[in-house]
């Protein structure tokens, strides 16, 4: 007879969503399962963040050596060019995400939750059996926390396989292909892309829309863009992606020109689907909404004790936003009275140079709102221009009538670093005297958020 | 042997879970078929589930009060023979019922809520939680920081004005009793919000002079033969509603918003309001149009007293297209009555009362009664519901109008 699990709460998916819902669940002391089929961790510790931040990090090493030896810079010249052992740099990246992977199952040890390793398929909304390597057994929960997270898009005339990969493949590649083509230009194509480009790759990217990231303004895309340009990555704005043949990918220019480009691999970025087949959800009745679970803003579902968090339940696709669902989920399973109300949830995008947005950008300001706009530019900061990384800018935008901040964007080098701070602000209320009031330390970039505030209530001091 | 599963089957009108009220039998029992194993409750009717099988109990799913998903195994049984699911309980044995996911994927993507206006009040984190969890909304707390931001110490002194003792002397009784709002009572309540969300509701109130009606029901009451029943007011409504609603077929109808039909109905269907011990309950006489004064009093009062006394079957509660609901000896002057969710009408007849009325250019001591009626906005015009009730009026002060063909 197969084993029968009785628990109080159930987590589907082991990811930044479930895995930090079953530790703070643990932590309350509630008794929790959790099932994930593949590694603890999920999408962002093993097939997306991490992996990828460690690559680009890895090439953005060599390229700065292969530059070096090119010219000297800063009177520093290599002679001969560096080489690379790309299947030492992919080792490398996979220790990291080992060890992270590690650290999550020591976490969910001392908080208490039983990991099982498998794949659940549930026959009603609080029932599942799952498959594990050792035979099924069955579980039965009275609060399920459904946290399947998504995968990536396939497009049905570019099928994965072969030369026509997903960002998880793109991350496991053995070498670093000749030729490149990548069809989609948003943050995870474009990151994907930058990295690859360092690494020597010669990067061709299509995109339907006329605009790199299509989720940002031009001005926060137009360094990216400038940086694209400069290192020879090609750019097919407006296009379409028609098919494949051998080492090519074929294309619709926004001209109505059919042209092949030369790619070795082809990487399809077109977006992420929540995970919704293959485990049951058609069994739990649950409504839905668009090809998401539809949640409130508790992240209950319409069946009573079902929560949903993270990719399932829609965007922002991020892994912060699932961490903060799951651990208000496992808070209201514990009796406290949460929701999910955040002001901002920041974006990073890890392209060269980098993105960050929190808040409203002065295109999403609501009619009738009348804004004004700090923009400070990193030319006139000096820790930027120490560190050779001056095109950028921080932008804040701020509410006239009151000066209350409601949104900051920043594009520049290692800028990511700014979103809390930038998030501190939008969720402490702040208004663009407190951010005068904050003193900024010197020499560093975050000076340049103190003057775009500074620039928005009209003296600034350095422009 | 094998092992049987016995699922809550689809018990249709879109019934999603249903909730366990109470059971009949416990692990090791053995039970033959038809024996009722458990109650369940849906949507107003509680339904006794009856075994499928012989068997031996070996298991049964979720406790009393427990809210149970249709497909969802209620209990599990040994049986001769190979049973429904084998010698493991298998993820998906051929459920009895199974449910379709929600067809309809609604097209707009949830909204994330990081877009919040530039209205919302101004807090920190820490502030908006402690105020969720003390149940105030901080628009209405005065914020002292910059740009009205409230900080924690306007929320402690909203609070504490909150609580300020009154200076007559009395004090205050703190006292809360928190009661589990669960069975019949939590199905009132989600039925009556499912109501007044979805309906735009207007009431419409008018008076009527009942004296003729009341002579007559008198009469006919005194002069009863043995096999006919006593008549109160509702079987004289329910013949007016027979007589006036093919005129206004939109009105004895049932609205199924989300799929964009009104399905207007030949026949009526008159659901009637009624107080159980338990709480409100709406039993259905069908078919009104085939039933004489005496056979609706009749029907009236078995179904009223079938919600009573929880006989009433599932085919009894529901499937009305309009409603009665009245409120009887207990007076009020008018009532906005709620709508009886996908109905588009309900007909609320107040108190009769004697009042001194201008009748016949003379001021005379009249019986009057008021009708209190609600209409869904989205199908009814106003136009259109004075007629109806000006008709119903009509038909009420001079009920010889029923019975003529």
């Amino acid at each position: 007879m197969t084993e029968t699990i009785k628990t109080k709460v159930l987590v589907i998916g082991g990811g930044p969503g479930g895995y930090v819902a079953a530790i703070r669940a643990g932590q309350l002391g509630l008794e929790t399962v959790l099932v994930e089929a593949g590694r603890l961790g999920g999408t962002c510790l093993i097939r997306g963040c991490i992996p990828s931040k460690a690559l680009i990090h890895a090439a953005s090493h060599f390229a700065t050596m292969v530059e070096t030896a090119r010219e000297s810079r800063f009177g520093i010249q290599l002679e001969t060019p560096p080489t690379l052992d790309f299947a030492q740099t992919i080792g490398w990246k996979d220790g990291i995400v080992d060890r992270l992977s590690g650290g999550v199952a020591g976490l969910l040890k001392r908080a208490k939750v039983r990991v099982i390793e498998g794949w659940a398929q549930f026959s009603d909304a609080k029932n599942c059996t799952v498959t594990t390597p050792s035979g099924p057994l069955t579980i039965s929960a009275e609060h399920v926390i459904l946290a399947t997270g998504a995968q990536p898009v396939e497009l049905p005339f570019l099928p994965f396989g072969g030369a026509v990969i997903s960002s998880t493949e793109a991350l496991a590649l053995q070498e670093v292909p000749k030729h490149l083509a990548i069809v989609g230009a948003g943050y995870i194509g474009l990151e994907l892309g930058t990295a690859f480009a360092k690494l020597g790759a010669k990067v061709t990217i299509v995109e339907a829309k006329d605009q790199i990231l299509p989720l940002y303004d031009d001005k926060l895309v137009a360094p990216v863009q400038r940086w694209l340009e400069q290192h020879d990555v090609a750019l097919h704005l407006g296009a379409k992606a028609l098919g494949h043949d051998e080492g090519c990918l074929n294309i619709e220019t926004r001209e109505g020109e059919t042209i092949a480009l030369p790619a070795d691999k082809i990487l399809v970025t077109v977006g992420r689907a929540p995970n919704t087949f293959g485990w049951g959800l058609e069994q739990m009745n649950l409504r839905m909404s668009g090809p998401f679970v539809a949640v409130d803003e508790r992240c209950a579902t319409s069946t009573r004790n079902v929560w949903a968090i993270g990719d399932l339940v829609g965007e922002p696709m991020l892994a912060h936003k699932a961490s903060a669902q799951g651990e208000m989920v496992a808070e209201i399973i514990a009796g406290q009275r949460r929701r999910f109300a955040p002001v901002a949830i920041p974006a990073v995008c890890f392209t060269e140079p980098e993105i960050v947005s929190v808040g409203l950008s002065p295109g999403d300001v609501p009619a009738g709102v009348e804004i004004m706009i700090g923009q400070f530019p990193l030319q006139a900061n000096g820790r930027a221009l120490s560190m050779d990384a001056g095109d950028g800018f921080v932008r804040v935008v701020a509410q006239k009538s009151d000066h209350r901040i409601l949104g900051i964007q920043a594009v520049g080098a290692h800028i990511s670093e700014f979103s809390g701070e930038f998030a501190t602000l939008l969720e402490m209320g702040a208004v663009l005297e407190d951010v005068r009031g904050i003193i900024h330390a010197h020499p560093t970039q975050s000076e340049a958020i103190f003057e775009a505030s500074l620039k928005a209530l009209g003296h600034a001091i350095h422009i | 042997m094998g092992r049987f599963l016995f699922r809550l089957p689809d018990i249709g009108e879109g019934v999603a879970e249903a909730e366990i009220v109470a059971r009949a039998v416990k692990i090791g029992d053995h039970v033959k078929e038809d024996q009722p194993l458990l109650d369940v409750m849906t949507d107003k009717a509680t339904v006794e589930m009856t075994s499928p099988v012989h068997g031996i109990v070996v298991a049964l799913h979720g406790e009393i009060g427990a809210m149970m998903p249709v497909g969802g195994v209620l209990v599990e049984f040994e049986v001769e023979g190979a049973g429904n699911a084998g010698e493991m309980p298998t993820a998906v044995a051929e459920p009895v019922a199974q449910v379709q996911p929600a067809p309809k994927p609604e097209p707009e993507v949830v909204k994330p809520a990081a877009t919040s206006p530039a209205s919302a009040p101004l807090a920190s984190p820490f502030t908006r939680h402690r105020a969720y969890e003390l149940g105030i909304d901080l628009s209405h707390v005065q914020g002292s920081g910059p740009a009205g931001r409230i900080v924690p110490a306007d929320l402690e002194a909203y609070v504490q004005r909150q609580n300020a003792p009154a200076v007559s002397g009395l004090s205050r009784n703190t006292a809360v009793h928190d009661t589990r709002i669960v069975g019949l009572r939590r199905k009132i309540a989600e039925k009556m919000q499912e109501a007044k969300r979805r309906i735009p509701h207007f009431s419409y109130i008018e008076e009527c002079d009942v004296t003729e009606l009341e002579a007559l029901r008198q009469d006919v009451n005194q002069n009863l033969h043995a096999h006919q029943p006593k008549l109160t007011l509702l079987p004289f409504f329910m013949r007016a509603l027979v007589k006036v609603l093919p005129e206004f077929p939109n009105i004895n109808a049932r609205y199924e918003d989300e799929d964009g039909v009104l399905h207007s109905f030949g026949g009526v269907h008159i659901g009637i309001a009624t107080q159980t011990a338990n709480g409100l309950i709406v039993p259905v006489v069908r078919h009104a149009e085939a039933l004489n004064i005496w056979d609706c009093a009749r029907e009236l009062t078995r179904v009223t007293s079938a919600a009573r006394n929880g006989t009433a079957t599932r085919d009894e509660l529901s499937g009305s297209t309009i409603t009665l609901s009245s409120l009887g000896a207990l007076g009020g002057v008018a009532a906005t009555p709620v709508i009886n969710h996908p109905e588009v009408a309900i007909i609320g007849p107040n108190k009769i009362i004697e009042r001194p009325v201008v009748h016949n250019g003379q001021i005379t001591i009249r019986k009057m009664m008021n009708i209190s009626s609600s209409f869904d906005h989205r199908i009814v015009d106003g136009h259109d519901a004075a007629r109806f009730i000006q008709q119903l009026k009509r038909l009420i002060e001079h009920p010889a109008i029923i019975f003529m063909d």
